[in-house]
């Protein structure tokens, strides 16, 4: 089957240009508040958006997404929020995937899960913490549900398991910029394009998109050049703490611009 | 030559994991695709290593001339008086080189560090316990040492973030979530995720990613096939039952283990009940909890209906912990070890019981099982022969005995 995230990376490549996705966390500040905040993201200039779950032990944020995330959960957010969340986003046009720490998945059901986000309008799933070689539930549900699965790949990533993930992935390979948590950072590592070409040799087909590290418009512009998706997390989640929904339809027009940039390919 | 020290893991008919790190359903690898070729890496420098005489010729060097091993086992009669009849043994882990069986572990972990060629070490710890063992193979092979520690343990457990200090180490306090062990074990991973290149980290319990909860079970078995040989050579005979705490489970893992093929001796976890099962304030992780990931592997999990940990409560902050060893969830639904709960008040009578009774001052984790010891004694009745894994000594807990008991108040 076709990834349900093909038409977005057809059009964004008939444009030239690299898709934006950009990540907040369901329920933060409020689950009506987070549905504002994404949609403002989506006006602002998204292609798409990682609607986070947000988790007790969140291993691969950093302070900033760390935050959020425990002041969504003393609000009281729930895991069918996050599904409303989504229904609210794709229920207007906008296109939205969850990323999840596993456990809550799990706990859920995974089948369950999946029925449940591809009913609300969920094109896929991206799983920080499940790597394909734990994920044979996940991998049958999101056949029988029609879901696109994102793996994470990483500058670690030996060429066998950059390979393996790619073969499992469906919709787009996330590559990790650095080693390293999620948060904004000030220099765009020269390891993400390299990732990138790496894992561009095992799935030529397959888009690649680059997170962890980018905050504005400029670095999206640098990602652009050599990846397929711009994905921004906390550069949002600080904006929005500080200065709401504008702030956040800025940054992403900020970043929308940067990502129709066309920046000098970097050599690798 | 009275018992010899021995490391090497013997074949077993229940052998477990599978090459994937299963036991049974439970363990794998629930992490990030970046740590994955650091635990690759690390599962081949261990396969490597245990099949490296040389290698074992060091550890078993390190443990018996620095950790003092073999560990002594110590009759408690006055003890055992208030256990029904029953006989109550003690395997002495707490005499070991640091204060408790941690050092096992450690000594192994470092000599692998090394090998691996690693000038930096991580750790997460709750009680101080693994901290202070980890500060201390750090100090005895010249690695950079850092150890996160919940902000709330690094108060009530303040004499071991000074020991690590004096050992060279860098103590973080860690001030996210509950700040207990769970979150130093998130702030470690963390920090591995960014260093993987440099750092090895330490973990100190049967926990975490494979190979993890095998290698540090490997690492602490010989608790139990040093006490199994004691016990032939003393009694003549096994025990009737084989009792441990167990908050991530290394040292009951440690003492079971070699048991787990003697179908006539009973293996039993006490769990921490904290302020009592009913009042949701405990950390008894297989008595209540769930099969679900935390750290890296599927075991039982303390986690509220939408797959969230929960907080934890246990007057011990060794036990204090929402999750537990793959294998002991897989020893659990097969039945062949039982897994109770202990409450606070139920450990500190066993604390200060023992303090009395025979002059050792267990650490506050080790008391669960010297309070189940005597539950379990009764149950079983006269003759019954219950060995005991006192995994640490209690200088430790001084602080928080003083404000149980109130013992600077007037003596009654």
């Amino acid at each position: 089957m076709t990834a349900r995230l093909a038409p977005l990376f057809a059009a964004c490549g008939a444009q030239h240009r690299a898709a934006l996705i950009g990540y907040l966390p369901a329920g933060y500040p409020t689950v009506a508040g987070s549905v504002s905040l994404l949609r403002a993201m989506l006006d602002g200039g998204c292609d798409l958006v990682e609607v986070g779950v947000p988790y007790s032990d969140p291993v691969l944020d950093g302070p900033t997404i760390q935050a959020a995330a425990d002041a969504a959960l003393r609000g009281g957010v729930r895991l069918r929020d996050v599904l409303s969340v989504v229904e609210s986003i794709t229920g207007a046009g906008g296109r939205a995937v969850v990323m999840t720490y596993w456990n809550p998945v799990h706990h859920y059901g995974v089948d369950a899960f999946a029925r449940d986000l591809a009913a609300a309008g969920g094109l896929g799933v991206i799983t920080p913490d499940l790597i394909p070689d734990e994920a044979h539930d996940w991998l049958a549900a999101a056949q029988t549900h029609d879901l696109d699965r994102i793996f994470l790949v990483a500058p670690s990533s030996t060429e066998a398991r950059l390979a393996m993930t790619a073969a499992a992935t469906r919709g787009f390979l996330y590559a990790s910029s650095v080693m390293g948590v999620t948060g904004a950072r000030d220099v765009v590592s020269s390891a993400a394009s390299e990732l990138v070409a790496r894992a561009r040799k095992h799935a030529p087909e397959l888009p690649v998109g680059v997170g962890l590290g980018v905050r504005d418009g400029m670095q999206a512009a640098e990602v652009a050049a050599f990846a397929d998706a711009v994905i921004v997390g906390s550069a949002f989640v600080t904006v929005a703490a500080r200065d709401g929904e504008p702030a956040v339809r800025a940054l992403a027009a900020d970043l929308a611009t940067g990502v129709r940039r066309s920046a000098p390919q970097p050599a690798l | 030559m009275s018992s010899t020290v021995r490391t090497q893991p013997v074949a077993s008919a229940t052998a477990q994991p599978d090459s994937h790190g299963r036991f049974g359903c439970y363990g794998g690898r629930f992490v990030p695709e970046a740590l994955i070729a650091a635990l690759d890496e690390l599962t081949a420098a261990y396969t490597d290593a245990r099949c490296d005489p040389e290698f074992t010729a060091r550890l078993n060097g390190l443990l018996a001339d620095y950790t003092g091993r073999p560990s002594p086992l110590t009759e408690a009669p006055r003890l055992s008086e208030h256990a029904g009849g029953a006989q109550i043994v003690l395997k002495r882990e707490d005499l070991n080189h640091t204060g408790s069986h941690k050092i096992n572990n450690v000594l192994g972990q470092v000599l692998l560090t090394q090998r691996m060629g690693k000038p930096r070490v991580i750790a997460e710890t709750g009680a101080g316990q693994h901290g202070v063992a980890t500060a201390t193979g750090c100090a005895l092979l010249g690695l950079q040492c850092v150890v996160y520690m919940g902000e709330v343990d690094t108060q009530r457990q303040a004499l071991n973030v000074a020991r690590m200090r004096l050992l060279g180490a860098e103590v973080v306090p860690v001030k996210t979530g509950s700040r207990t062990l769970k979150d130093a074990i998130n702030e470690a991973l963390r920090d591995w995720v960014t260093n993987v290149d440099t750092t090895h980290y330490l973990l100190g319990t049967v926990a975490g990613p494979h190979p993890f909860p095998v290698m540090v079970r490997d690492f602490h078995r010989v608790i139990g096939l040093e006490a199994r040989e004691q016990m032939l050579a003393r009694y003549g005979r096994l025990p009737d039952a084989v009792v441990a705490c167990v908050g991530g489970g290394s040292n009951a893992i440690g003492i079971f283990h070699p048991f787990l093929d003697d179908p006539g001796v009973r293996l039993v976890g006490f769990e921490a009940a904290g302020e009592g099962m009913d009042t949701g304030r405990h950390a008894a992780t297989l008595s209540a909890g769930q099969p679900g990931m935390l750290h890296g592997a599927l075991s039982y999990l303390l986690q509220d209906s939408d797959g969230q940990t929960v907080e934890t409560h246990s007057i011990s902050a060794g036990l204090d912990y929402p999750g537990v060893g793959p294998e002991h969830s897989w020893l659990k639904d097969t039945g062949r070890a039982q897994y109770r709960p202990i409450t606070d008040a139920q450990a500190m009578d066993a604390f200060r019981l023992l303090s009395r009774t025979e002059g050792i001052i267990p650490a506050i984790e080790s008391a669960h099982a010297v309070a189940g010891a005597l539950q379990l004694g009764t149950e079983l009745g006269p003759g019954a022969l219950v060995l005991v894994n006192l995994s640490g000594r209690g200088d430790k807990d001084v602080d928080t005995a003083v404000r149980w008991f109130d013992l600077l108040g007037e003596q009654p």
